[in-house]
């Protein structure tokens, strides 16, 4: 059993985090092309503008909760004179918030991906695999905010948080997960399994959120600009499908090209 | 008219369009070499980076001139130009699920036939038939929509009766078979000055080249948020649902390169596409695309653009890096003498204030034909003058296509039309040419004849004046190559890896990885057994 927990809490997130990151990268060199959102809206429009934005602002409003759960440490809210009661009180209405409408637009959305035609035909391989486990991480994790407050008193923010913040600082803090209840355990697990997916799945679109657009002119210009190819340049053997198309083109300082000064 | 000179500030160049619809007879061939060129991919099968619409109707996406419902282009909001779909903020509130994105439905829903069908079907009573099937959800289905289902006025008087300029034009058009009224407006990308495509991009996935104004979407950095698509305002980005990428009218970027037309304009059976390069002031653009009344556009635009014949622009634009022979094409540009010079061209839908690029000259030739049918000289000066503002195509319809509404550019450009036919006819029949008629207009005889020439006769290479794209050193900042030989591109390998004959010559020091130490089969003499004829084996 010992082994098993090591292999679980102290190995397997560190794997899997090579995985995330080196994924991303060996995506983002050898298939730039793949980074979409691959969207499904102009098949059906009706659900997806109930379900996608009910499902992506949940999701967002999950991150937050588990940035403030997982990273800030109990001493932080006590310092703040935050009860334990007000807490979790705090954390019930905003979690199982966050949850609902994650876990219901997913809902519809997985309906409309299975049930249209059109939507169901346009899906890949790897959203096969992907769904089942977001669907159960998202109700794993929704049964850990408003079962097991019911049920246990166990503090995630005294067992999972301190093996989180234990991971790090490289020394995995193993025995706090391994006397967590199970469903925190199965929880954790698929969450890893959902970040190993991540760069080979359409979440990697996530990673492309256009944060940029709020600080850029309105107009973008771009020059026909010299690109290293053939024997001047490095050889990477294999170029995405677009990258052969149209890239090349280098991007011109905006604040040069006069336009975009009253922008 | 020259009235006042404004100081030139960042000269820019833009390879411009115009299409003559006079000519236009609807054959959709620009339509169809532009499709299999461009678009006859999985996932395109929907997209028309051209085509050619029957006005009045609704075009293609239906109805895409509504801009109440689709949002597209800009809009002034207390004095400041804005996205019609809004800014920033509300562009990524809106991220999720776009609410102005046009349904499939509004263009149609792609299919094919099982043509199999026609030689596999066991034998029986009934001839076999090919039934088709939707290329989007792979069923058997009934063809409801296409690309121009309205052709010819196809839809009948109810169908033709929800174009959205109809409803505004004010006076009852009649729609009735026998007054209707009908032309053909061929649309590709505007490619515009202030493209409201590139303004709602949240990736920054689009933009628009320095050097030639051709506005593309970069495949690599496009995340598929898919704002462009309701962003446009002609409705001329579209979704590729099988890549998930924004895909667009490319001008035909290399052909443009080598100086060549885009496909539209060299397969254009009317020989109505002119190309040509326009030089314009960057810094004026802004504020033209601001003014205050939507009926100023047109002129605003204008006054944006520069005469290549001016030395003071031709000194700015060459301060600004524009090569020498890109400033000589545009002293020859069609395209600047039909909008600038002869003011016979005018933009399609300046309202939304993306300051087109793709510019019309409006259709006359019906009244001629409707003069001549009454028993009048269809060509005389004063008929025609006086035809005008009772066009069959009536003019407040044109107007609301090419000068948001206003009718007088519109008629002024018609006049000259018909002013160049009447002089032209005096010219064919051995009379003396009146030259009160082309004064009547503004012009001159030489300038009229010129026209003519430029609307009538013009050869290849008087209505496609392209240079070259930029050429400079290998090596520096301007050498772009070819864009195959990137890495792992089809033109990868240099040339001397294939022609080296086998023993001569050294090996080329940078063959292709794979090719080193091979030997070419195509130059092989067939004698004996040179070294690497067959791939060396590791066993």
């Amino acid at each position: 059993m010992d082994h098993l927990h090591t292999a679980l809490w102290g190995v397997l997130p560190y794997l899997v985090l090579a995985c995330l990151v080196t994924g991303t990268a060996w995506r983002y060199r050898y298939d730039r092309f793949g980074f979409t959102t691959r969207s499904s809206q102009l098949h059906e429009n009706r659900l997806l503008r109930i379900g996608s934005p009910l499902f992506h602002f949940g999701l967002l409003l999950i991150l937050l909760g588990h940035i403030v759960g997982l990273l800030v440490p109990e001493r932080f809210t006590e310092w703040l004179h935050v009860t334990e009661a007000q807490y979790s009180a705090g954390a019930l209405v905003a979690g199982s918030l966050a949850g609902l409408m994650a876990t219901g637009g997913l809902a519809i959305l997985l309906w409309r991906r299975t049930r249209v035609r059109a939507v169901r035909r346009a899906s890949s391989r790897s959203d096969r695999v992907l769904y089942p486990v977001l669907a159960a991480t998202l109700v794993a994790g929704l049964m850990n905010t408003m079962v097991t407050p019911a049920t246990s008193d166990y503090d995630y923010r005294l067992g999972v948080s301190v093996w989180v913040r234990s991971l790090f600082t490289l020394d995995p803090d193993i025995s706090h997960m391994a006397d967590a209840p199970l469903q925190f355990q199965l929880h954790a697990v698929l969450a890893m399994a959902l970040f190993a997916l991540w760069p080979f799945s359409r979440l990697i679109h996530a990673f492309t959120a256009p944060v940029g657009y709020l600080f850029r002119p309105y107009v973008i210009y771009r020059a026909r600009g010299h690109r290293p190819h053939g024997p001047h340049g490095p050889r990477d053997g294999y170029r995405s499908r677009g990258a052969r198309g149209r890239g090349g083109e280098r991007p011109v300082p905006l604040v040069g090209t006069g336009r975009d000064a009253g922008r | 008219m020259p009235p006042r000179k404004a100081p030139i500030g960042r000269v820019m160049a833009q390879v411009a369009m115009v299409m003559n619809l006079d000519k236009c007879i609807g054959c959709h061939t620009c339509s169809v070499t532009c499709k299999q060129t461009w678009t006859n991919r999985q996932g395109t099968e929907y997209v028309w980076f051209n085509n050619v619409e029957t006005r009045p109707g609704q075009g293609y996406p239906r109805r895409y001139e509504d801009q109440e419902t689709w949002r597209g282009g800009w809009e002034l909001r207390r004095g400041k130009l804005v996205p019609r779909s809004g800014g920033r903020l509300r562009r990524l509130s809106r991220i999720f699920a776009n609410p102005e994105l046009p349904a499939l439905s509004d263009y149609y829903e792609p299919w094919t036939y099982d043509y199999a069908n026609l030689t596999d079907a066991p034998l029986g009573d009934d001839v076999p038939t090919a039934p088709p099937h939707s290329l989007i959800d792979g069923r058997p289905m009934a063809i409801g929509a296409g690309p121009n289902w309205d052709d010819d006025l196809g839809g009948g008087p109810e169908h033709t009766a929800k174009d959205p300029l109809l409803e505004r034009v004010s006076e009852t058009v009649r729609l009735e078979y026998q007054d209707a009224f009908m032309f053909y407006l061929p649309r590709i990308c505007e490619h515009c000055l202030n493209p409201s495509c590139v303004a709602v991009c949240p990736s920054g996935a689009m933009y628009k080249r320095v050097e030639d104004g051709i506005v593309l979407v970069d495949q690599d950095r496009c995340r598929g948020w898919r704002m462009c698509v309701s962003g446009c305002p002609y409705k001329k980005v579209y979704f590729n649902h099988s890549s998930g990428k924004a895909e667009k009218c490319t001008f035909c970027y290399p052909r443009i390169e080598a100086g060549e037309p885009t496909v539209c304009s060299e397969t254009c059976v009317g020989r109505l596409r002119y190309l040509g390069v326009i030089l314009y002031d960057a810094d004026r653009v802004d504020r033209a695309a601001a003014v205050p009344d939507e009926k100023d556009l047109y002129e605003a635009q204008l006054e944006c653009f520069l005469d290549p014949g001016d030395p003071e622009v031709v000194r700015a634009a060459e301060a600004s890096g524009i090569p020498h022979d890109w400033l000589t094409a545009a002293r020859r540009s069609p395209v600047h003498a039909l909008i600038s010079q002869y003011r016979v061209a005018l933009p399609l839908h300046p309202e939304y204030r993306t300051m087109p690029m793709v510019w019309y000259v409006p259709p006359l030739s019906p009244i001629v034909d409707a003069l001549s049918q009454g028993g009048h000289d269809g060509e005389d000066a004063g008929n025609l003058f006086g035809a005008i503002d009772t066009l069959r195509i009536p003019l407040s319809y044109l107007a609301e296509l090419f000068t948001a509404g206003d009718v007088e550019p519109v008629a002024a450009a018609l006049r000259r039309l018909g002013a160049m036919r009447a002089h032209m006819r005096h010219h064919n029949l051995g009379e003396e040419p009146d030259p009160a008629i082309a004064a009547s207009v503004g012009m001159d005889p030489t300038a009229i004849e010129t026209m003519y020439r430029l609307l009538a006769l013009a050869k290849y290479d008087e209505r496609y004046v392209i240079p070259t794209s930029y050429v400079a050193e290998p090596g520096s900042p301007l050498d772009t190559g070819c864009s195959l030989d990137g890495e792992g591109g089809p033109g990868m390998y240099e040339a001397d890896a294939f022609h080296t004959a086998p023993g001569a010559g050294p090996e080329p020091e940078h063959a292709g990885l794979a090719l080193r130490g091979r030997v070419n089969l195509l130059n092989w003499d067939g004698a004996g057994r040179p070294d690497g004829l067959f791939p060396e084996t590791t066993a």
